[in-house]
């Protein structure tokens, strides 16, 4: 089919040249449900890569693995820092039982190694919450505060400098304002900056979070359905902030999506997943015309149906 | 979305809609009525209910034998009081003609009242708090008179420093800690066990005197105790804190029974439930207070006089209070103050931006428990006595409570319940008008019933206030404005 047919130009694709984040063989079990059975992707550095789906086809419980939030049954999920790693150097640090490693290009982290706040920290992957996770008793200039806790302090915990209230510390918190003043002017917040979070309307909640994950400095940013609930004016202007973060700030973007008009619009590369496993791969052109994915999706007679399934089990 | 203000009392659910249309006139006069014969049903029911409860009473005669005495009358006032209030209520609060209460998401009234007074509210009350003894003094007319107003200053500053401490933990992290005495407790047994330690005393002998360890052990065991407790924090934060709301709650608990069971038992250690007593008292940094040549009242030339030691550690409380406060207020403008507030609001959205929320939790812990063991040190040199009596969990309970009715996370809130609740429940001791004859009689103590007044003042304010006296929550940073932040949006952590 067609995911097979393109296997030998497979290897020109973009993701696959220069990929951020490599997911081999994960699976995912809960007793004896299988969430997530074997599903293997590449995120292109620098580019959009949405994960979509049916409900329940196990997309959140992959950004779950991702994040750390989960501890995979088994699969690998190698980050790349400055550039890819080969993939003797990918085996190389899997071998050593450690979590990261130093690459030629620059650092390689096994996210299913590391607990979910270094996910955050250490490999500098930020992510959004389907249900949106503000702080919401804390003002919005706090709420970007907070999100620089890492920046702000030695070691996670304490500043010595602040304890004292020193000039250097002054200047840190300034530069800290200023970057959360910066996401405040992209997501058009900053005469709200000092009301609580849980009094802006739904949609600026979406931008909020997704400013304070960038507030963190991620290499890559996974979010976790940012459109769902949006207005069509709310989602092209989601659709906007997302290409103008990967344009200016050369993040990289991981987002499972519902809304097709998102998805098409900004994605470079989709995966599909269904039931767990993964049924298709590509540009979103390839997608939208892989009859698996229409199948799945618009759904279609038995006789079609079976032979779907006898083509996602070969 | 719209968030109801958690103080309004709009939430209630209103016992029978009316539509606001109808005319009010006929209405009016049946809502009275009604809440008439609802208030003649109750008030026979409570007449029924307390007519065995309270109507008859056996007591011993002078012989020895059981005679049994009606108290009719007091079931009369019971009843009545209750009649009074449901009519009181039915026609007003309870009134179903009453217009619906317009629900808000901004602060009420008290809350921007409050955010308005507040920068006045804070000196206003330091200096009141620094005056406090002199105006003891003069209104109680002399120094040794004023002995018991002092001594009640330093008692409730002493729950104040407390409700303080364990407000870092209970109030900013949302960890529910119900074993907040044992830090307490922590921190006076280590100055009583070192300051009567007899090594350290022969140790200190040898190389700076036989008075020194007397004269220098509660300033050289404040700082030990406060660490001390701290690292008790720490051993029983690290494999608790994974624990969440109600199950940390049970732990905590029993960790604060366990150190008390501890102090019981080790006897050869703490001389078990008897007690550490002759702990040496407090000194003004190495001067006692004596009647002797080199006391305090010889050296600073005033006429010798026991309340100068009272007086003295009036102000040190009120110094440790104070560290307490500017430290926490410090501590909340500092990335782990911030990270503390966050993972009270959302602990899973923490560990997505990085944050290590166990270390997190710890310092927390570790924080809260270190002024508890300070308080320690002080109590044991207040009273200088210590024995497991004075840690029951009892304590946690009124430290938890000043915290939750003063509204988690404000300072000024839990200082006025700390003020309110044990300066409170001490001024009830002085009720002897309830003594009349026709009300209770002459053999009726009134402090016997300070828990049960204390703990309906509990109950009204939750249900008035039920996010505590201060229900609002100060930003710790600002662009343009401080703007107070509704406690209906702040959450209370999951433990």
């Amino acid at each position: 089919m067609a995911g097979e047919s393109a296997s030998p130009a497979r290897e020109s694709r973009a993701w696959d040249r220069n990929p951020i984040l490599k997911v081999d063989h994960l699976s995912m079990r809960f007793g004896g449900l299988v969430a997530v059975n074997d599903v293997s992707f590449v995120a292109g550095r620098g580019e959009v890569t949405a994960v979509i789906g049916p409900n329940g086809a196990g997309k959140t419980t992959v950004f779950n693995c991702i994040t750390g939030f989960y501890k995979p049954s088994t699969g690998r999920l190698a980050l790349f820092h400055g550039g890819p790693a080969t993939d003797a150097e990918v085996d190389g640090v899997t071998a050593s039982g450690l979590a990261w490693g130093k690459s030629e290009a620059g650092a390689l982290y096994l996210l299913e190694r590391l607990p979910d706040h270094k996910v955050a920290s250490w490999a500098r992957v930020a992510r959004t919450f389907q249900n949106i996770r503000l702080f919401s008793g804390m003002t919005i200039l706090e709420n970007l505060l907070v999100a620089q806790h890492m920046s702000l302090t030695t070691s996670g915990l304490l500043n010595p400098a602040a304890i004292l209230n020193l000039p250097s510390w002054q200047r840190k918190q300034k530069g800290a304002v200023d970057r959360a003043l910066y996401w405040l002017n992209k997501i058009g917040l900053v005469d709200r900056a000092d009301d609580p979070a849980g009094d802006l309307p739904y949609g600026d909640q979406r931008r909020l979070e997704i400013a304070r994950a960038m507030c963190t400095d991620p290499v890559l940013l996974c979010l976790d359905e940012p459109a769902a609930g949006l207005n069509p004016r709310e989602s092209a202007a989601l659709n906007e902030l997302l290409l103008s973060i990967r344009r200016e700030h050369q993040a990289s973007i991981l987002l499972i999506e519902h809304d097709m008009s998102v998805v098409m619009e900004i994605s470079d590369h989709v995966v599909v997943l269904e039931y767990g496993s993964k049924i298709a791969d590509g540009t979103p052109d390839e997608v939208r015309n892989d009859p698996r994915v229409i199948a799945s999706y618009l759904g279609v007679e038995d006789e079609e149906e079976a032979v779907a399934v006898v083509e996602a089990g070969a | 979305m719209a968030p109801v203000s958690g103080s309004d009392l709009a939430d209630v659910p209103d016992p029978s809609p009316v539509p606001a249309e109808k005319p009010r006139g006929p209405e009016r006069t049946s809502a009275v009525a009604g809440a008439f014969k609802d208030a003649l049903v109750s008030g026979l029911l409570t007449a029924l209910l307390f007519l065995p409860l309270v109507g008859f009473r056996a007591s011993e005669s002078s012989t020895g034998s059981l005679v049994l005495t009606y108290r009719f009358g007091l079931v009369a006032i019971f009843a009545g009081i209750v009649m009074v209030g449901r009519f009181l209520l039915m026609v007003t609060v309870w009134n179903p003609n009453r217009p619906p209460r317009r629900v808000s998401t901004t602060p009420g009234v008290m809350a921007r009242l409050g955010a308005l007074a507040s920068p006045a509210v804070k000196p206003v009350f330091f200096s009141f708090a620094i005056l406090y003894p002199f105006l003891s003094i003069l209104l109680a007319g002399g120094l040794s008179p004023s002995r018991y107003w002092v001594d009640l200053g330093i008692y409730v500053l002493t729950y104040v420093m407390l409700g303080w401490g364990l407000n870092i933990v209970v109030g900013l992290a949302g960890l529910l800690d119900l074993g907040y005495v044992a830090f307490y407790a922590v921190g006076a047994y280590t100055f009583a066990l070192l300051s009567t330690s007899v090594p350290i005393n022969d140790f200190f002998a040898g190389t700076l005197g036989d008075d020194f360890w007397t004269a220098w052990a509660f300033w050289i065991c404040l700082p030990l105790s406060g660490i001390l407790a701290a690292m008790w924090g720490v051993i029983l934060g690290f494999p608790v804190l994974r624990l969440r709301g109600d199950y940390l709650a049970i732990v905590t608990l029993a960790f604060g029974e366990i150190i008390r069971l501890v102090l019981i038992n080790w006897v050869s250690l703490t001389n078990g439930g008897a007690g550490i007593s002759s702990i040496p008292p407090i000194t003004f940094f190495g001067v006692p207070f004596d009647s002797s040549e080199t006391g305090f009242a010889s050296i600073f030339g005033l006429e010798f006089n026991s309340m100068h030691r009272m007086f003295f550690l009036y102000f040190v409380i009120l110094g440790l209070a104070a560290l307490t406060a500017v430290v926490t207020i410090r501590l909340r403008k500092m990335p782990v103050g911030r990270a503390w507030e966050a993972l009270r609001e959302d602990e899973i959205a923490c560990r997505s931006l990085g944050i290590n929320t166990t270390l997190t939790k710890l310092t927390a812990f570790a924080t809260g428990a270190m002024f508890g063991g300070f308080a320690g040190a002080f109590f044991a040199v207040r009273i200088r006595f210590v024995s497991p009596e004075s840690f029951t969990f009892m304590e946690s309970a009124v430290i938890l409570a000043i915290v939750v009715l003063g509204g988690m996370g404000s300072q000024m809130g839990v200082a006025g319940a700390a003020i309110l609740l044990i300066g409170g429940m001490e001024l009830l001791r002085n009720l002897s008008f309830l003594k009349a004859d026709f009300l209770f009689g002459s053999d009726f103590d009134p402090s016997l019933y300070r828990m049960l007044i204390f703990g309906f003042a509990m109950v009204a304010v939750m249900v008035w206030r039920p996010r505590g006296l201060v229900s609002s929550r100060m930003p710790t940073i600002f662009l343009k404005e401080r703007k107070a932040v509704s406690g209906s949006l702040v959450k209370e952590g999951h433990g």
